[in-house]
């Protein structure tokens, strides 16, 4: 946290306005971003992780608005033209798909698209491309990287495409690498490999990694420091033993307690937290969470709580002072 | 769902594709005369020694022989080797004619669908409105206007055709582009034509053969027809259109002169047509079950 941060990300929200109102699909959120940093977020659908990774690559769907701050060393990227953002794109900031069943293209072979982006951004040839790729896979542990480069996607299986998705993410060698979800397509064992592989690559290319899962266990494993969004916003902030060792918001709580414990003893019935995410056209004027929150009170329902430090390194939105 | 998914991951599409096509004996049976036609169209004449041009005044009119199978014509020409010339004209045309709409209509349509927004209407607009001109009338004064390069005339045609490819390609593109694979790619910085070119348009191709095969035919046929009015090819080049005309001039007196240029001409077409369907029966994907 000494270094100077990457990407800082300043009252970042994200709307789209339709002819039956505006959904807030990211409302101020706010995070820095340092070199080599593994950085969590967690939330259930729809709480905006996934729009706050495409607002880095600005490829939010067609009428979106933006307003707030994405400064990549110094350099803006609200609003920055096409330009720009091919240039963010893959070689500074690279992100890695959800499904890798559906993010390759199934006409092209592995190797096409693996060394597309060190073509495009570096002008490399095909032959120096190919070499590069060889390494990449090697790197991303697939066996028999050059019979793989000439293959096609469906030839693969999913663990192995999710790979050759990482690789393709990393040949550029960006300095933050996005991952949306990547292992929630994947079977328990192949997403510890994969989880493992990211760590890995963090510590060998001390690129930034943003880990958005909605799974906290993926989140404990790999993350320093978690961010915890609901509805567009983030509800709390803190380093990842901070998080497990002393939530603060009842949020996070709910989803910790709705996941059972090795070694604890075994519950009836694991507790889910009431009600359903609000809509997020129709959002509550107070705290989005305080219609499913047992500690909600008036002051919860008129304004939302802002974002404040409650320990260094530790913040949370939430206005209730009691033990939780 | 799962089903589907096994089957998709074994085979590439087009082996898929190739396998649901011998399946299908009408169209495996259209490609094979298909390509027979081909062949003995490009290398029949290299065989005969008679010439498509030259006249041969004493042998005027003769009947089907040993010498002439399919009889001579009024020039004394060889009908045979006339009509696989004008086997040769009518492919060429309708190939060519096809393979210009089916590029310009690719593009403009991959484009307007991938751009979307205000140029996607645009560009659509533009569609709308040449759909608008009278095509035949078009069509006859370009025949006038580019004159005796015949080939250019359907390039002419093959130009003002792409409207309905434009249309299919632009709706095809529209789901392409929610597909995560396109938008994996543009998180990689992949810029707007190397998309259109690399990941789009091999994901159409398959709407694309179809829409091909089934475009031939109509151009062959729509040349007949300008061949029919004395606007299509001229003498002595011949195509089927032309010489079903000619033959038409002599059906009471010399009947064997229609006969087999309007029997190959069917033959052609017919067989594009259910190469076609078979196709767009082999690659679309809901066909299978």
């Amino acid at each position: 946290m000494s270094s100077a941060p990457l990407l800082q990300i300043g009252d970042l929200s994200v709307s789209y306005p339709s002819r039956a109102g505006t959904t807030r699909a990211l409302d101020g959120v706010s995070l820095d971003l340092s070199p080599g940093e593994f950085l969590g977020i967690v939330g259930e659908s729809g709480s905006g992780k996934t729009q706050l990774l495409l607002a880095m690559l600005g490829l939010n769907a067609q009428g979106a608005q933006l307003a707030g701050s994405i400064s990549y060393r110094g350099q803006e990227l609200v609003g920055a033209g096409q330009r720009v953002m091919a240039q963010v794109r893959g070689r500074r900031i690279g992100m890695i798909f959800q499904d890798p069943m559906t993010a390759l293209n199934p006409y092209l072979t592995i190797g096409t698209q693996v060394t597309e982006g060190v073509r495009q951004h570096y002008g490399l040839g095909r032959k120096a491309a190919h070499r590069r790729a060889v390494e990449l896979l090697e790197a991303v542990q697939i066996p028999e990287p050059e019979r793989r480069l000439g293959q096609h996607p469906h030839e693969l299986s999913g663990g192995m495409r999710q790979r050759i998705v990482i690789a393709m993410a990393l040949i550029c060698e960006p300095e933050i690498l996005l991952a949306d979800e990547p292992t929630t397509a994947l079977d328990v064992t192949v997403q510890a490999q994969i989880l493992a592989l990211l760590r890995e690559l963090r510590t060998r290319t001390r690129a930034a990694i943003v880990l958005v899962t909605h799974d906290l266990g993926v989140i404990a494993e790999v993350a320093d420091r978690v961010l915890v969004m609901y509805a567009g916003r983030v509800v709390e902030q803190a380093g990842v033993e901070q998080l497990f060792a002393s939530a603060r918001h009842p949020y996070t709580l709910g989803l910790r307690r709705s996941i059972a414990e090795l070694d604890g003893p075994l519950p009836e019935r694991l507790p889910s937290i009431g009600g359903n995410p609000p809509n997020p056209a129709a959002l509550p004027p107070g705290c989005a969470f305080a219609p499913r929150c047992a500690h909600a009170f008036e002051r919860c329902l008129s304004m939302p709580p802002p974002l404040l430090s409650v320990a260094p390194g530790h913040a949370r939105a939430c206005y209730f002072e009691g033990a939780l | 769902m799962s089903g589907a998914l096994t089957q998709a991951s074994v085979q590439t599409p087009w082996q898929q594709a190739r396998a649901q096509l011998y399946r299908r004996p009408l169209a495996l049976a259209a490609l094979l005369v298909l390509m027979a036609v081909i062949v003995l169209a490009l290398l029949g004449p290299l065989f005969s020694s008679y010439d498509f041009a030259t006249p041969s005044w004493n042998e005027i009119y003769q009947t089907p022989s040993l010498h002439h199978w399919l009889g001579t014509d009024a020039l004394g020409r060889d009908q045979l080797v006339r009509v696989l010339w004008g086997c040769r004209i009518s492919l060429l045309v309708g190939v060519a004619a096809s393979l210009v709409s089916v590029i310009i209509g690719v593009l403009w349509g991959a484009t307007a669908g991938y751009a979307g927004g205000s140029a996607d209407s645009m560009m659509m607009r533009f569609v709308d409105i040449l759909y608008t001109v009278p095509f035949i009338p078009l069509v006859i004064v370009m025949t006038v206007l580019f004159g005796r390069n015949f080939l250019l005339v359907f390039v002419a045609i093959g130009a003002v055709s792409w409207l309905d490819i434009a249309r299919i390609v632009r709706g095809q593109t529209l789901s392409l582009k929610q597909r995560e694979f396109i938008e994996a790619a543009r998180a990689l910085g992949v810029r707007t034509p190397t998309m259109i070119i690399r990941h789009l348009v091999p994901n159409l191709i398959g709407v694309v053969i179809i829409y091909a095969t089934l475009t031939v035919p109509t151009v062959i046929l729509f040349e007949a027809f300008l061949s029919f009015l004395g606007l299509g090819v001229h003498a002595p080049l011949a195509s089927l259109g032309s010489l079903v005309s000619d033959g038409a001039d002599h059906l009471q007196s010399q009947p064997y002169l229609l006969t087999a240029p309007a029997v190959l001409l069917a033959l052609i077409i017919a067989c594009f047509s259910y190469l076609g369907d078979g196709l767009r029966d082999a690659l679309d994907p809901r066909a299978h079950h």
